[in-house]
């Protein structure tokens, strides 16, 4: 197949995605949905009345992570190279290994409740880039010929993927938290974990990758000291990393030296993962600089 | 909370004590990625001059007030230097008193036994009255430093966690410095060299240059570079370059030895601490300019800038020794298409079908004002139109009082020239920084203590949230239990 028949092949498997992605999220919403109601009549979680919902929205979850595998591999067949050349590419590559994450994870932890939030995160990053950030398959401009585009990119994709997981759960949290102290939690909430694990399930996640994240930032200003004569130069995107970077270093600071948890944890968990979607939406589609590899 | 009463140098020492607490450094660091925000929202001189001045035709009063401000140079700005400079005195402040404890605390035996063992986050008990000897000999086969003494032993384990967070902060440091030698004692400029020329490295090759302040043109590297040949690949669908290549010539000292060196954008030139890269490319084009007697008046190659991504450039040529003195404002098309709405332009960045046009100028340059003049653009005030032409390849244009003649083109390319010699600390400072981290995050420092009764009670206490220890204790317990059962199975055999 020809670079622009596999460009145009890699297109149409990312929307077929998109749209199953779609029909999955309908599932574990009416899923979750159901369980609410059922709640509601008889205060009796009927697990078997949506345990094949669930059952086929995993499925369809999976099939839609086969797709957008396929569109992500022949978009770099396409181009003959790593799937992280500009923000399109990065986005679809994030959400495909955000679902891998996350379905790999379901096989070993009872983390089905995830899905509904899962499916609403990816649908987001999905839509974000097939109508904001969409670029023609293309070989990439000098400055990105580099081995530090696969480190780098992949570091801060990795780093995103996790910091994008984690936000999902302390927003669970809020509002599971938000419930308990209303007088209790709905049916359907009810499977979920407790808020004790939602809460270090959240700061693991953050542990874990707040290095990667550290190593994405000192891999990128490496790059910038070969391509572009400085390691550090307040580029907008620079500059938003490190912003990303202070607001989770206080978040760690808080919960280790401090003890901050449970609400004020989540929140600036939130806080800390929401300058990280600044700087991949804000800096991409309006914001200025040389990090313009969206080509936007 | 009211301050205490102080006096002179008691509140100094109050101030300094607050100063260099953790605290105040977190806070400082918010502060710091707090102030970063408005520089990348607003346009900054340093990075997009064009920018600002377009700001402030579009809305002079606010430009004006948010000028006053410095919130076109924010990261050069009094209030940001402001908090870092006091963030750089807080860490310091703060990490070395603590990296100092914390060398004690790795020689000092762990602490005594408390009191109330049960007050701690782990606590259990067991129904034996023997433990010391196997608790110390699971203690020892884990690596935790232990103080035996007669009813109890005090364990302790997980001192990298500190030695992390103390390294983590010192290279925070060392970064600091590396940034302030580059500042003071760097150097960063850029110079057009057409392809066949030769650049030398003196401060008056530059097109430009700043330099620290502590920077003497001394120090400039001895080098030249001689760009022999320039080649750049563009994709023929996107029209997007693809692949920029010069092959140069250089050498250590005007005359000395050369040797064939190739740059490209993601690979330097390197002499000593001084890095060459490659920025930016155009074409200048070669003309010839003739008097009316024929004498040829200038002949040269002159450098255009690139207005779009299909490199359409536009520059000036200028003449001081015609009489009248000359000008030509021009523009060289690499690849000529035509509409109706944008007249000629440029189709491809690659010179397949040049062409140069000009307008032709007659009057005064006014090069000896004393004002300094940009090479690229002509000063027209006093000056008068007296021709227009688009010439093709080897087309002479002869407007009267005299004839220019376009000979060909040369591509050039922009060469910046950065030296950094804080550089090396600014890495090596943030590759420890993520040592410091990692075993921060992931070192667990927790006691244990183990002491004998009328039962056995065994406690732990962590210092981080990371949990591990409940299992630790498990694992302690059923070790010391089975040990004890080996011996009452021993005790009765012996029986
Ligand atoms: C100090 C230097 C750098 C920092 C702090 C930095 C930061 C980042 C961040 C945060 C992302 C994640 C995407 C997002 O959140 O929007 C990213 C992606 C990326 N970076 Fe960098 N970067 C640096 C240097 C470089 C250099 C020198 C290059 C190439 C010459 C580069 C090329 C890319 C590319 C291609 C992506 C992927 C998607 C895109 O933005 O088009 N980065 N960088």
């Amino acid at each position: 197949m020809s670079s622009s028949q596999l460009a145009y092949l890699s297109n149409n498997l990312v929307y077929s995605s998109l749209f199953v992605f779609t029909l999955s999220f309908f599932l574990f919403a009416i899923e979750t949905a159901w369980s609410v109601r059922a709640d509601r009549e008889n205060g009796v979680f009927d697990r078997a009345r949506t345990e094949k919902f669930a059952r086929i929205a995993i499925a369809l979850m999976t099939l839609a992570f086969l797709l957008l595998f396929g569109g992500v591999l022949a978009r770099a067949l396409s181009a003959h190279r790593v799937p992280w050349g500009n923000m399109y590419e990065f986005s679809i590559t994030g959400a495909l290994a955000f679902t891998g994450a996350y379905l790999v994870a379901l096989r070993k932890y009872n983390l089905r409740w995830l899905g509904l939030p899962i499916s609403i995160a990816v649908l987001l990053v999905l839509g974000t880039a097939i109508t904001l950030l969409y670029r023609p398959s293309a070989p990439l401009v000098p400055a990105l010929k580099s081995t530090w585009l696969v480190v780098h990119v992949s570091a801060a994709i990795i780093s995103g993927g996790v910091f994008l997981l984690a936000n999902t759960i302390a927003a669970t949290y809020l509002i599971i938290e938000r419930m308990e102290s209303r007088g209790g939690r709905n049916a359907w909430a009810k499977r979920l974990p407790t808020l004790e694990t939602l809460d270090q399930l959240s700061y693991r996640l953050v542990a874990f990758v707040f290095p990667l994240w550290t190593f994405a930032i000192i891999a990128g200003a490496i790059w910038a000291e070969s391509a572009w004569g400085r390691y550090w130069g307040w580029d907008p995107k620079e500059t938003w990393a490190f912003i990303t970077w202070v607001a989770y270093a206080a978040y760690l600071h808080a919960r280790v030296t401090a003890g901050w948890k449970g609400k004020k944890a989540a929140w600036l968990c939130l806080l800390a993962g929401s300058t990280f979607l600044f700087n991949y939406v804000y800096v991409n589609v309006w914001g200025t600089g040389r990090h313009t590899y969206s080509g936007l | 909370m009211s301050a205490p009463e102080l006096s002179g140098l008691g509140s100094l020492r109050y101030l300094w004590r607050q100063l260099t607490s953790m605290r105040t450094a977190l806070i400082l660091l918010l502060l710091l990625g707090i102030a970063a925000i408005p520089g990348s929202l607003l346009p900054q001189r340093t990075q997009n001059p064009m920018k600002v001045r377009e700001y402030f035709t579009n809305d002079p009063t606010l430009a004006q007030w948010l000028d006053r401000f410095k919130f076109f140079d924010v990261y050069g700005s009094p209030w940001f230097s402001a908090i870092y400079l006091l963030l750089f005195i807080s860490l310091i402040g703060c990490v070395l008193p603590r990296s100092w404890e914390h060398a004690k605390a790795i020689r000092a035996k762990p602490v005594l036994t408390p009191k109330n063992l049960d007050r701690m986050d782990f606590y259990r008990t067991i129904d034996t009255t023997s433990a010391l000897d196997s608790a110390e000999a699971w203690l020892k086969k884990n690596r935790f430093r232990i103080q035996r003494n007669a009813d109890s032993i005090s364990a302790e384990k997980g001192y990298s966690r500190e030695t992390g967070n103390v390294l983590f902060h010192l290279s925070l440091i060392v970064i600091l410095i590396g940034i302030a030698l580059s500042s003071s004692l760097g150097m960063n400029g850029s110079a057009i060299v057409n392809v066949g020329e030769r650049f030398i490295n003196t401060p008056t090759s530059y097109d430009n240059l700043t330099t620290g302040r502590f920077f003497s043109s001394e120090s400039l590297q001895h080098f030249t570079i001689t760009a022999d040949k320039f080649v750049a690949q563009y994709n023929p669908i996107t029209n997007a370059p693809e692949d920029y290549t010069l092959s140069t010539t250089i050498s250590k000292s005007v005359g000395g030895s050369s040797e064939k060196k190739v740059l490209k954008v993601n690979s330097p030139l390197t002499f000593g601490s001084t890095r060459v890269y490659l920025q930016a490319n155009g074409y200048s084009p070669i003309v010839t300019v003739t008097d009316q007697s024929g004498t040829v008046v200038f002949q040269g190659p002159v450098p255009f800038l690139p207005q779009d991504a299909n490199l359409t450039s536009t520059g000036a040529i200028k003449v001081p020794d015609a009489q009248p003195q000359i000008g030509f404002i021009g523009s060289f098309v690499p690849t000529i298409d035509r509409s109706s709405s944008r007249g000629a332009f440029s189709a491809f960045p690659e010179a397949l079908d040049p062409r140069l046009l000009v307008s032709v100028w007659e009057g005064d340059l006014q090069m000896d004002s004393g004002i300094p003049q940009s090479v690229y653009r002509l000063d027209t005030n006093k000056m008068a139109r007296i021709g227009l032409k688009e010439m093709k390849l080897n087309e002479t244009y002869s407007y009267g009082v005299g004839t220019i003649t376009f000979n060909g083109f040369t591509p050039w390319v922009n060469l910046q020239i950065v030296r950094d010699p804080g550089k090396q600390y600014a890495l090596i400072g943030s590759i420890l920084a993520i040592l410091g981290l990692l075993t921060s995050l992931f070192t667990r420092q927790r006691r244990i203590w183990v002491k004998v009764g009328k039962k056995v009670e065994i406690a732990g206490l962590a210092k981080n949230a990371i949990d591990g220890l409940e299992s630790e204790l498990n694992d302690l317990t059923d070790w010391i239990e089975r040990f004890n059962e080996k011996e009452i199975e021993q005790e009765r055999r012996r029986k």
